[in-house]
């Protein structure tokens, strides 16, 4: 059976504990943007024992980076889908841990480093279609700050208040169950079993 | 009223035509995803489609980029011998992507392999790529500019396989790396098989068949045969739409091929993503412009 959640930030960890892979959740309040670049340069700062420029406790964060345009001074978020999430598996664990993020957004799926952590540390990764980003973008109210512009305007980190955000499909719960195993031991079970004997593939 | 000569004429219809491309999914692509949807059974998968078509649409009526990664720029020309403009028209072009860069805009996706230093305006070393083709007793270009999304890159891949392995070796290459993309492209996704001598030669004309419509087969039936049976193999993996599982994961397969060297058999996959962004204009010697895959913009542009 499918939930549907409408969350607002700060996130609790008892709502994320609730919510299993496949439930529904329209997120409100803030999400910060981090792709590689964002990732590498936050964990390079916390391992020195620095503070990131926003304090991302309880906060979501999104594999994003935006089409934006400067209009009188303010910047306007265009289009704002979802990037791979896959890149930046090598970093998400640790991130979870050391930020207190407690909700990633992405595409395309994460693996098992990072189901891991959303199962200790309770976060969850959660996907939004990918390439729907004209759509994404109307749910940014407003862009409220910016920090990093010089690892270029995809990598910089986007700090945005979204209303009802969604909706975004919970794809690695905190008990850190996984979507897309399934998905993928059915495929590779229908090559192996079904389409290689069919043609003949050895 | 100023009379603007060619070299404006085709700076102004590229700017336009890159609009076109990253706002507008052309007619083939639209189709196929609503077939897609009609057909689906798998709820998740229907959902995505439906939020897809959507986004199609809000980008279309309201000139938005459909997809945030605006890809790199590529351009494929088709020149004539005779086009008035044949050497100048790297540098038009170029001028026209920074222009359009900041007009539309577009992302900024251009970056220093060795710096990490974006551009800032989707030029750089070597781009925007250009593909030429040269063609005998003609002043026409017909210029196509391909958006090539960064996520769909993933799956790209040349090798080499004895020929002995023949065509079969060829569908298991297709399919393993299908198979491990996932959901990572942004299936369903539109697959180019290039095969020939060399993996150069048969990346470029996997990549180039990607620019063929959706629906539309090779003219030479055995290959159009195998692009079928290409079709519905990735079909049967069950991956769907961004890996919910269902009936669609490509929406197409095109294969382009050239001969090959006895003794290799070289085998090129390129996908694109279900937003594939391409438009295509025909530029004539005397600056009339005539948009082949988006005909709505022959009416404002004279």
């Amino acid at each position: 059976m499918v939930n549907e959640y409408k969350l607002k930030t700060p996130l609790h960890e008892d709502d994320i504990r609730k919510m299993d892979i496949g439930d529904i959740v329209y997120l409100s309040g803030i999400i910060v943007s981090a792709r590689d670049s964002g990732h590498r340069r936050a964990l390079e700062l916390l391992n020195k024992g620095e503070k990131l420029p926003i304090d991302l406790h309880g906060l979501a964060v999104y594999h994003l980076g935006p089409v934006v345009k400067k209009v009188n001074d303010e910047w306007k978020v265009i289009a704002a889908g979802p990037t791979t999430s896959a890149r930046l598996e090598m970093y998400e664990a640790e991130f979870i841990e050391k930020t207190g993020v407690k909700m990633i957004i992405g595409k395309g799926g994460m693996g098992a480093k990072t189901a891991e952590a959303c199962k200790k540390f309770g976060a969850v990764y959660t996907i939004y279609p990918g390439g729907v980003a004209a759509v994404a973008a109307k749910s940014i109210k407003r862009v409220i700050n910016v920090y990093w512009l010089d690892l270029g305007i995809p990598e910089a980190l986007w700090v945005l208040e979204v209303e009802n955000f969604g909706p975004l499909m919970i794809t690695i719960d905190s008990k850190g169950r996984n979507f897309y195993d399934k998905i993928y031991a059915d495929a590779r079970n229908r090559l192996d079993k079904e389409i290689y004997p069919k043609l003949g593939i050895t | 009223m100023i009379r603007l000569n060619l070299e404006d004429k085709l700076f102004n219809a590229t700017i336009q035509l890159i609009e076109a491309a990253a706002t507008w999914l052309p007619n083939d692509v639209e189709n196929a995803l609503k077939m897609a949807y009609e057909k689906e059974t798998n709820p998740l998968a229907k959902n995505m489609l439906k939020a897809m078509i959507e986004n199609v649409k809000v980008a279309r009526d309201e000139v938005l980029p459909i997809c945030q990664d605006t890809g790199t720029v590529i351009f494929y020309i088709k020149a004539g011998e005779k086009f008035p403009l044949l050497g100048k028209l790297p540098v038009i072009l170029k001028r026209a992507t920074i222009e359009a860069t900041n007009k539309i805009p577009l992302r900024p996706n251009a970056v220093d392999v060795f710096t990490g230093k974006n551009s800032g305006d989707n030029t750089g070393r070597y781009i925007p790529w250009i593909e030429w083709e040269i063609e005998e007793n003609s002043d026409i270009a017909e210029i196509t500019v391909m958006l090539k999304g960064g996520g769909s890159e993933a799956p790209s891949l040349a090798k080499v396989i004895p020929p002995g392995q023949g065509l079969k070796g060829v569908i298991k290459i297709v399919l393993e790396d299908i198979f491990e993309a996932g959901a990572k492209p942004c299936p369903p996704v539109i697959v180019g098989v290039g095969l020939g001598p060399t993996g150069d030669i048969a990346m470029k004309l996997a990549k180039k068949a990607l620019l063929r419509p959706i629906g539309m087969r090779s003219d030479n039936p055995e290959v159009a045969k195998f692009e079928l049976q290409l079709l519905e193999a990735i079909n049967s993996i069950g991956i769907g739409t961004h890996g919910m599982g269902g009936l669609t994961t490509a929406l197409d397969v095109h294969v382009e091929y050239a001969y090959r060297h006895p003794a290799a058999l070289a085998v090129a996959v390129a996908t694109n993503c279900w937003a594939a962004r391409k438009s295509t204009m025909k530029v004539y010697s005397d600056g009339k412009i005539e948009y082949l895959t988006h005909p709505y913009l022959n009416k404002e542009v004279k």
